[in-house]
C-alpha cells in the first residue's frame, strides 16, 4: 500500500516536472533570498543592506552569473517584527527555494529565524556584528565577533591612550549585555579594579541622558583617565552625544569608542559634538585603497547618489556573496550541504585592501581598525591590528565559554565542542 | 633634513685648542639647535610623518619657540592646516566648496586658490589633540579672554608640580581678574598640599575650605591616603566632609533639575494629547506621529533657510502649528468623525492612521534620521559652580512648555472659543441645545490638541532624532501623564508630568533607567487602581 502511493507520488512529480521542465530550461535562475526590514525601527539599518544585496547580484549577473545561470533576488519585508522574519525566512525556503539567505541585523531576528535555517537546512549570512556565543552549521558570520571589535577597541585605549578607569555604557539587550559581560572579565583579568569599572543600561531609544552623562562626567573626575566603552543602539545615540556635548565632555577629557556607531548613523546628524570620538570596525569609508574607491563609486552609481555613504555591514555582505559565489562555484552546486563543506577555508579580498577568509567555526578573518569620527561624518583611522584576527565564537573570557570550541569540518563537525570534557553538546 | 653635522659643533675638533673657548659659547644656542631649522623640521614631520612622528614634530616645534607655533597649532587643532600633494608645502586653507584658499605657512605669504582635491588635511588623533591643547594652555595663560585664563589654570590644576608654583605666583602677581585669581590661588593651594612643610599645608586646607573644584577634592583624598600628621589628616577630614556635603547638595540640585526637563519634555509631549483624549475624548494613538510632523517640519524649514538656524526654529514654532494643526483637522474629520462613541474602534482606526503617516514619511524623507541642528545658544551648559551646571538647551525647552502651558490654558479660560470647547466637553447635549456647533467645535479642538503636538515636535527636534519613529518612543508616556494627571485637566497634566519626570530623575541613580520605567509604571498602575480619576479628577456632573 505504502510502495503503491509513493510510486503514484513519483509518478506524478514527474509528471509535473517534466511539464515545466522545458519552460524552467529557457528561464532557470539561481535565486538568492534577501531578508531585511524594509519599514519599522529597523529600517533605518537594514534598507542599506537590501540595496547592497541588490547591487552585488546585479553584478554578478553582469559577469555573467553563477554557474552559467543567472542570480534572482528575492527580497522579502519582516518589517523589524522579530517572529515575521521566522515566517518569512520559511516563505524564502519552502516556497522560493532559494539557494541561500543573506539578511538579519539585530541579534534577536538571528535568534528567531535560526531554527528555521537548521530544521530545513539553508544557508544563512549574516552581517552585523554580535555578541558571539552560537555557532550553527547553516549560519555564517561576516560582521566581526567581540574579539574582533571590543577587545581591540579596549586594548586600543589602555595601551595608547593610557585608559585607567571604564564605563561600559549599552542599550539593554543581549548584544551589549553579552558584550559587556566579556569586556568586564576581560578587564579585570587586565586588573583592573570594580570600583574603577561602571556598567550602565538603558532602555531602546533612551532620550534623556542628562543623569547618566552627569554620572559619567563624576565619575570622570578623580583624576584617572577615563572612557565609554559604548554599545548603545541606533537611536539612542544622538541624544547621548548631544547631552555629551552640552555638558562639556569633549573627546580629549573622555573619550567614548562605540560598536555600533557607523558612517550611515553619522549621516542623519549633526558631527560637531562627536568629533574626536572613537569608533572601532572592521572598515571604513575612508580606507585608502583602489579596491575601496571601485566599491564605493558603483554604491553611489547604483543608488545613484553621491551623498549615500558604505559602512561596515556593506563590507561584510560583499565578503560574505563573494565567498558564497566562491564556494558555489568550487562545489558546482548550490546544494547547502555542499556549500557547507566548500566555503570553509574560501578565501576574497576584503575592502580594506587585505584577504578574508572562511574559518572552520564560521566565522571569517578581518583586521580591526579604529577610527576618530571628523566634522565631515568620516572617521579617520587611528589605529589598526598588523594583521588578520580570526572571528572567535565562544569568548576566552567567559566561564562556560571558555572551553569551548566550534569547527565544522567533519570529522569533529560540531559547533560547540567542550575541549575538556570531549562532549559536543547541542547542534552536531 | 637638518642633520647634526651640518651644525657648526663639529667643527670643534678641527679648530685649536685657543679657539674652543670661543667656539664653545657659540655652541651654546647651537646645542639647542638652530630655531628655524628646529621649526622647519617640525613641520616637516608633521607633514611626512605617521602620529608618532607627528608628535615629536609638534614637540619640536613648540621647543623651537618660533611666533608661528601658536596660529599653527590652532590651525591644526582646527583641521585647517594641509598640505600640497604635489610639492608638500605646509598650508593654511579656507575651504569654499571645491575651491581653497591657501597660505604658506613658513613664510604666511598667500598662495591664492587651487583645487581641495590638490590639498590633503593633516590630520590628528586624541593624544595629538590634548598634547596640543597642553601646548596652547601655557599660551592661553596669558590670554587675553578671562575666561580661556581660567580655562587653562584649570587645566593646569591637573598636571601640578613644585615646579609649577614659580609660575603661579608670576601669574598671580600681574592677574586682575577675580575669577583666574581664585583659580590661581587654588592652585597654589594645591601645590602647597604636597610640600613638607606641615603650617604651608594647614594653612592652604585653611584657604581650600567649601571649595568645590574636583582638583581639591582629589587631592584631599589623596592627602588623607598619605598623610600621618594628626592634625593636618583632622583638618583635611573636616575640609573634605563640607565639600561633600555641598557636593551631594548641588547633586540633589542637579538631580531636580532633571527631573523637571524631563517632565517638561513629557507635559509639552501630552498636553496635547490632555486636550483631544481629555475634551473629546477620543483614544488618539496617531498623536506621536502629530509631534513627529512638527520635527520634521523644523527639518524642512532649517533646509529652506540654511544659515539661520536661530530664524528657521522660530518660524518652526508657527510652522509646526499649522501642518499639526491641519493634519488633525484632516483625521477628524475623514476618519474620527464616524467613531465617536465607539472608542475601540478609534483606537484602532488612529493606530493605523499613525502607520500611514510614519510609513508616509518614510517614503518621502527616507527611513534614515534627518539632521536638525541646534542654535548655537541652545548648546552649552550654564556653570553655576565648579560642581553645577545646567544645559541651555533643557533650560530653554522648561520655560517654553511653561510657556505652551500658559498660553493653552489662558486660551481655554479667556477665550470664547475656549468657553466652547469646556462647554461641549462638559456636556455636549446641553452646550449643543445652547446654540454651539458641536461638530465645528470638536474638529477645532481637535486641530488644537494636535497643533500643540506639532510645537512639541519643534521642541524634541532639539533634543532627540528626528526620524519616523520619534512619535512611538512618546506616546505612552503621553498617555501615562494625562491619564496620571486626571483627564480633560491641564492642571493635572502640568503637576503629572513634572511629578513624573522628578520622580523618575531621583529613582534613576538607584534603579538603573531600565528599572526606573518599570516602577514608575507600576506605581501608575496601582495609583489608578486607588484613584480611577487621576490626580485631580473633574468634579460634579460632568465627572460621569
Amino acid at each position: 500500500m505504502k510502495s503503491k502511493l509513493i510510486a503514484i507520488s513519483v509518478g506524478c512529480a514527474l509528471t509535473v516536472s517534466s511539464l515545466f521542465s522545458g519552460q524552467a530550461m529557457a528561464e532557470e535562475t539561481i535565486k538568492v533570498g534577501v531578508l531585511h526590514s524594509l519599514s519599522g525601527t529597523m529600517a533605518i539599518s537594514e534598507t542599506t543592506l537590501k540595496d547592497t544585496m541588490l547591487m552585488l547580484i546585479d553584478e554578478q549577473n553582469k559577469k555573467g552569473g553563477l554557474l552559467g545561470k543567472q542570480l534572482e533576488a528575492v527580497v522579502v519585508d519582516p518589517a523589524s517584527d522579530w517572529p515575521l522574519f521566522a515566517e518569512k525566512a520559511r516563505e524564502l525556503i519552502e516556497k522560493e527555494k532559494v539557494a541561500s539567505v543573506f539578511g538579519c541585523w539585530t541579534s534577536v531576528s538571528r535568534k528567531s529565524v535560526l531554527p528555521v535555517f537548521e530544521e530545513l537546512n539553508s544557508l544563512l549570512f549574516y552581517p552585523v556584528q554580535y555578541e558571539g556565543e552560537e555557532s550553527s552549521r547553516n549560519v555564517f558570520y561576516t560582521g566581526a565577533a567581540p574579539n574582533q571589535q571590543a577587545i581591540p577597541a579596549v586594548d586600543y585605549l589602555m595601551n595608547d591612550m593610557g585608559v585607567k578607569r571604564w564605563v561600559l555604557a549599552g542599550t539593554d539587550y543581549v548584544y551589549p549585555r553579552t558584550t559587556n559581560k566579556i569586556l568586564e572579565a576581560y578587564l579585570k583579568a587586565k586588573g583592573v579594579a570594580d570600583e574603577d569599572i561602571m556598567i550602565n543600561y538603558t532602555p531602546f531609544g533612551h532620550s534623556d541622558w542628562q543623569s547618566i552623562v552627569a554620572d559619567i562626567k563624576k565619575f570622570g573626575s578623580l583624576g584617572k583617565k577615563t572612557a565609554v566603552v559604548s554599545t548603545i543602539n541606533g537611536d539612542a545615540n544622538v541624544p547621548f552625544y548631544k547631552e555629551l556635548g552640552n555638558q562639556g565632555i569633549t573627546a580629549d577629557n573622555i573619550p567614548v569608542v562605540a560598536f555600533s556607531v557607523g558612517e550611515e548613523e553619522l549621516s542623519g546628524i549633526d558631527t560637531t559634538p562627536l568629533v574626536g570620538h572613537l569608533a572601532a570596525w572592521n572598515y571604513f569609508m575612508s580606507v585608502d585603497g583602489e579596491i575601496n574607491d571601485a566599491f564605493i563609486e558603483s554604491w553611489q552609481k547604483f543608488i545613484k547618489s553621491e551623498k549615500r555613504v558604505t559602512n561596515d555591514p556593506m563590507e561584510a555582505h560583499y565578503i560574505g556573496f563573494n565567498m558564497w559565489v566562491k564556494a558555489v562555484e568550487k562545489a558546482g552546486t548550490t546544494d547547502p550541504t555542499a556549500v557547507q563543506e566548500a566555503i570553509i577555508g574560501v578565501t576574497v579580498p576584503n575592502l580594506s585592501g587585505g584577504y578574508s577568509a572562511m574559518m572552520p567555526n564560521h566565522h571569517i578573518t578581518k583586521p580591526v581598525l579604529i577610527g576618530e569620527i571628523q566634522d565631515n561624518g568620516q572617521f579617520e583611522i587611528v589605529w589598526q591590528t598588523s594583521g588578520m584576527v580570526v572571528g572567535d565564537a565562544w569568548s576566552d573570557f567567559l566561564e562556560g565559554s571558555k572551553d569551548l570550541i566550534s569547527d565544522w569540518r567533519s570529522p569533529l563537525s560540531c559547533g560547540n565542542y567542550n575541549v575538556k570534557t570531549g562532549v559536543c553538546s547541542g547542534q552536531k | 633634513m637638518y642633520p647634526a653635522e651640518t651644525c657648526p659643533c663639529t667643527f670643534k675638533t678641527l679648530l685649536p685648542l685657543l679657539l674652543s673657548a670661543l667656539i664653545l659659547l657659540l655652541a651654546a644656542p647651537c646645542h639647542g639647535k638652530d630655531p628655524e631649522a628646529q621649526f622647519r623640521e617640525g613641520t616637516t614631520l608633521l607633514v611626512q610623518g605617521d602620529f608618532e612622528e607627528k608628535h615629536t614634530g609638534i614637540q619640536k616645534i613648540a621647543a623651537s619657540g618660533d611666533q608661528r607655533a601658536e596660529t599653527l597649532f590652532l590651525a591644526l587643532l582646527d583641521g585647517k592646516l594641509f598640505h600640497l600633494k604635489k610639492d608638500k608645502t605646509l598650508v593654511y586653507a579656507t575651504l569654499d566648496n571645491s575651491q581653497a584658499e591657501i597660505k604658506s605657512v613658513l613664510s604666511g605669504e598667500t598662495l591664492g586658490t587651487v583645487s581641495h582635491r590638490k590639498i590633503k588635511k593633516i590630520t590628528i588623533n586624541n593624544s595629538l589633540r590634548s598634547q596640543l591643547k597642553d601646548l596652547l594652555a601655557k599660551i592661553d595663560l596669558k590670554s587675553a579672554d578671562a575666561r580661556i585664563r581660567t580655562d587653562a589654570v584649570n587645566k593646569l590644576m591637573l598636571s601640578l608640580s613644585p615646579a609649577s608654583s614659580s609660575l603661579l605666583t608670576e601669574l598671580l602677581e600681574t592677574e586682575s581678574n577675580s575669577d583666574v585669581r581664585e583659580a590661581l590661588t587654588t592652585a597654589m593651594a594645591i601645590v602647597d598640599l604636597r610640600s613638607l612643610d606641615s603650617d604651608k599645608k594647614l594653612l592652604a586646607l585653611g584657604q581650600l575650605q567649601g571649595n568645590l573644584k574636583p582638583a581639591v577634592r582629589n587631592e584631599l583624598q589623596r592627602l588623607l591616603s598619605e598623610e600621618k600628621d594628626i592634625n593636618i589628616r583632622s583638618k583635611a577630614e573636616s575640609v573634605l566632609s563640607t565639600i561633600e556635603t555641598k557636593t551631594t547638595l548641588y547633586g540633589l540640585v542637579e538631580t531636580l533639575f532633571f527631573g523637571l526637563s524631563l517632565g517638561s519634555v513629557l507635559v509639552l509631549a501630552a498636553i496635547g494629547l490632555a486636550i483631544t483624549f481629555g475634551v473629546i475624548g477620543v483614544i488618539n494613538m496617531a498623536h506621536g506621529e502629530l509631534i513627529m510632523l512638527g520635527a520634521y517640519t523644523t527639518y524642512v524649514i532649517q533646509q529652506l533657510l540654511p544659515g539661520s538656524i536661530g530664524i528657521a526654529l522660530f518660524l518652526s514654532i508657527p510652522a509646526a502649528f499649522l501642518v499639526s494643526g491641519l493634519t488633525g483637522i484632516a483625521i477628524e474629520r475623514l476618519v474620527i468623525r464616524f467613531l465617536y462613541g465607539r472608542p475601540l474602534e478609534t483606537l484602532l482606526a488612529t493606530f493605523g492612521v499613525s502607520l500611514i503617516l510614519q510609513q508616509a514619511v518614510r517614503s518621502i524623507f527616507s527611513p534614515l534620521n534627518r539632521s536638525v541642528a541646534s542654535p548655537a545658544w541652545m548648546s552649552g551648559s550654564w556653570q553655576l559652580n565648579p560642581i553645577l551646571s545646567l544645559t541651555t538647551n533643557r533650560i530653554t525647552i522648561l520655560v517654553f512648555s511653561l510657556l505652551v502651558f500658559t498660553g493653552l490654558y489662558l486660551l481655554l479660560k479667556k477665550s470664547s472659543i475656549g468657553l466652547q470647547v469646556r462647554a461641549v466637553a462638559q456636556n455636549r447635549n446641553m452646550a449643543r441645545a445652547m446654540g454651539i456647533r458641536a461638530a465645528k467645535v470638536d474638529a477645532l479642538t481637535f486641530g488644537l490638541g494636535s497643533g500643540i503636538a506639532g510645537i512639541a515636535g519643534v521642541a524634541l527636534s532639539q533634543l532627540t532624532n528626528v526620524g519616523p519613529n520619534l512619535g512611538q518612543a512618546y506616546i505612552i508616556d503621553s498617555f501615562m501623564v494625562v491619564v496620571f494627571g486626571g483627564v480633560g485637566n491641564l492642571w493635572g497634566t502640568l503637576i503629572g508630568g513634572l511629578s513624573l519626570g522628578v520622580a523618575n530623575k531621583f529613582l534613576e541613580p538607584w534603579a538603573g533607567a531600565v528599572l526606573a520605567k518599570i516602577l514608575i509604571l507600576v506605581f501608575i498602575i496601582l495609583f489608578i487602581q486607588k484613584r480611577p480619576q487621576g490626580l485631580f479628577p473633574q468634579k460634579g456632573r460632568a465627572a460621569g
